[in-house]
């Protein structure tokens, strides 16, 4: 389920909340953001793994679970998903009726 | 139906508070994910893509209308407010809290219902005909040994670490609408000449990336045998099965390289050492279980009346859904009544909580308050007066329950793909939307005539795409959502895996691609032939040339 394996670009982290499983991004002052466009972005892979290291921690600490690195594209002030699937998981189902899983 | 004695109900109670222990030591810190996750799969629990996800199982696809109300509440009270029916009879919901989990364990356990094999290496849940009991074809009830095959499997110590997942299915008519031969073992139930009743055993049946169909190791099996001969089985690929390579570890890999003689001879020399022992089943404990399945008394009731007459011949609508959307059941008078979760541009599957309250109400006034679960993700009411079917199919419609879509090209099976799933590599329901979108005109619908659409949004293949009479597989290509098609897939008692028509085709194209198919059925189709008559007639190269003369 990890898909960080050969990134190259950009990176942000993502896990889930671990009491409610919502899932949250890794912001630039070490918080759990709900909110994609709130994710610090790595440049290298020396960030990335420094971004790893504070998720691995907040695993530890029990605020969230299973953190991994996913590719980002940054536009301006934007952060967005490059896969759909990292769009999807930031968004909510693409299915209509339903309530989307967080605001992106 | 089968009630819980003191002995289960404590159980599962004791299961629930352990669990709930497990979830406090976890959001304490006692355990860590890595010693959580088995035991939270164990209970159901998985992290999805999104959240939480619990899996609720629903034993044979068999629901009363107060467990149907419970599953409502837990939508509503720890979820959104609507739940998933899966392709193995279960119940999904896709939102779920992990600190709340063990109060929705709880609630489900007042009901008899847990989230015990649906997850992990171990004998999964048991599925069955979800007309079991009331088909007209039906020689007995599958459920009653379904029951018994839950009460060996749950826990069960030996088989609680195999290679692989297992899931074990039982039809009790010739006409198989439970998928046997695609499950690690199908148990079809069949007369032998001396009349008795007993199982043909098939196994190493499956999808998933190496789709397989089940060979039969023994032509008949009597009853009492039953459990012997599983254990027997599992013995042997509990032994054999491959450990090493996940995607070798099922047992049709085992079956596929031992070749299906050795197999059955290895069962054989097994089962020889524990046929007469204490899993022999004696004939008052079948009977014992059988008197759970006792059918309802049906009170006469007449085949036609006035209402239904009139109705019939002045509503097309009706006409239509008594078409495909009613069986014959056994009993005269009554018939088996299938509800659409398949509307037009909704998710196959999905019902919400208000849905569920009133189809529990609808199935204590028209049902003797019980419903089924479907593989192909809808319900069903099995006792129904043929005199409430007009009244019934008035509530349904309400409901937006009453699509006259059974069995055809927009009763749809879709996993949750990557709208939902970890797994996915693309997604599936937003495909079956647009089919069933594109074919909404139910006449034209019932012109084309059964046609079994399977999606899957990735290779393990939640959606039978492989038994599909047209599957679609969704594939990641460079992070964009390809389609493949295969065409000529059954699940049936004559069932077969679908070939592969050509190179997949992208996500803007794929709801065409069904529709030359269609076409070119509808062009070919000589007179009473259906979608997979033709193409088993015609073969691959119409459609192949059509549609890739079209791209």
């Amino acid at each position: 389920m990890i898909k960080n394996k050969n990134l190259t670009g950009p990176q942000s982290v993502t896990a889930n909340r671990l009491a409610d499983g919502v899932v949250v991004f890794l912001t630039a002052d070490s918080q759990w953001s709900p909110r994609v466009s709130d994710s610090a972005v790595a440049q290298d892979a020396a960030t990335a793994a420094a971004l790893m290291a504070i998720a691995g921690k907040a695993a530890a600490d029990r605020i969230v679970v299973a953190p991994y690195l996913f590719e980002v594209g940054v536009e301006g002030v934007v952060v967005r998903p490059l896969s759909a699937r990292e769009s999807i998981r930031a968004k909510g189902p693409t299915v209509e009726e339903r309530e989307p899983a967080s605001l992106g | 139906m089968y009630v819980y004695d003191g002995y289960d109900q404590t159980f599962l109670e004791e299961r629930v508070a352990q669990f709930r222990d497990q979830v406090r030591r976890r959001l304490a810190g006692d355990l860590s994910e890595d010693e959580f996750k088995p035991l939270r799969l164990t209970n159901g629990l998985y992290l999805q893509l999104h959240a939480y996800m619990l899996r609720v199982a629903i034993p044979y696809g068999t629901l009363s209308a107060a467990q149907l109300r419970q599953l409502a509440h837990v939508a509503r009270r720890y979820d959104k407010g609507f739940g998933h029916f899966t392709t193995r009879q279960n119940i999904q919901y896709h939102w779920m809290k992990l600190e709340q989990v063990p109060d929705a364990l709880a609630d489900l356990a007042r009901v008899q219902m847990h989230g015990l094999q649906t997850s992990g290496n171990c004998i999964r849940n048991v599925t069955a005909d979800h007309w079991a009991g009331v088909a007209a074809d039906e020689i007995e009830d599958p459920r009653v040994y379904c029951e018994i095959v839950r009460q060996w499997s749950t826990l069960h110590p030996e088989f609680s670490f195999l290679p692989r997942k297992f899931k074990i299915a039982i039809t009790g008519s010739p006409n198989d609408r439970a998928a046997v031969r695609v499950h690690d073992i199908g148990l079809r139930m069949h007369r032998n000449a001396e009349g008795e009743v007993g199982f043909e055993v098939m196994v190493g049946g499956g999808l998933g990336r190496t789709p397989i169909i089940a060979r039969t190791i023994r032509d008949f099996l009597p009853k009492r045998h039953l459990l012997s001969y599983l254990e027997a089985i599992l013995r042997v690929y509990n032994q054999l099965g491959r450990r090493d390579n996940i995607y070798k570890a099922r047992i049709k890999i085992l079956v596929h390289e031992l070749g299906v003689a050795k197999m059955a001879e290895m069962v054989e020399a097994e089962w020889r050492s524990l046929k007469d022992g204490p899993l022999a089943l004696p004939a008052e404990e079948i009977a014992r279980i059988q008197a759970h399945f006792t059918p309802p008394v049906y009170p006469d009731s007449p085949v036609f009346t006035p209402e239904f007459d009139a109705l019939r011949l002045s509503d097309a609508g009706f006409r239509r859904w008594l078409k495909v959307n009613v069986a014959p059941h056994r009993q005269l008078g009554y018939a088996i009544v299938t509800l659409s979760l398949k509307p037009e541009g909704g998710v196959p599957g999905d019902m919400t909580a208000d849905q569920m309250d009133a189809v529990a109400a609808l199935a204590d006034r028209h049902s003797f308050g019980e419903v089924r679960v479907t593989h192909t993700q809808n319900l069903v009411l099995p006792h129904v007066r043929r005199a409430d079917l007009p009244a019934l199919w008035r509530g349904l419609s309400e409901l937006g329950l009453a699509t006259a879509n059974i069995g055809q090209v927009t009763d749809i099976i879709a996993c949750p793909g990557l709208d939902y799933c970890a797994l996915a590599n693309a997604r599936s329901i937003p495909v079956a939307q647009r089919i069933t979108q594109r074919f909404s005109d139910l006449a034209r619908v019932h012109d084309i005539g059964e046609l079994k659409i399977k999606i899957s949004g990735c290779i393990n293949a939640c959606g039978h795409h492989h038994v599909g009479h047209i599957g679609i597989l969704g594939v990641d290509k460079g992070g964009e959502e390809f389609y493949q098609i295969t065409l000529g897939g059954s699940e049936d008692q004559n069932a077969s895996l679908g070939a592969i028509v050509g190179p997949a085709v992208p996500n803007e194209v794929i709801v065409d691609a069904v529709q030359t198919v269609i076409e070119t059925y509808l062009s070919l189709r000589r007179p009473q032939e259906r979608f997979l008559d033709t193409y088993r007639r015609v073969g691959m190269a119409p459609f192949k040339e059509r549609l890739y003369a079209a791209a």
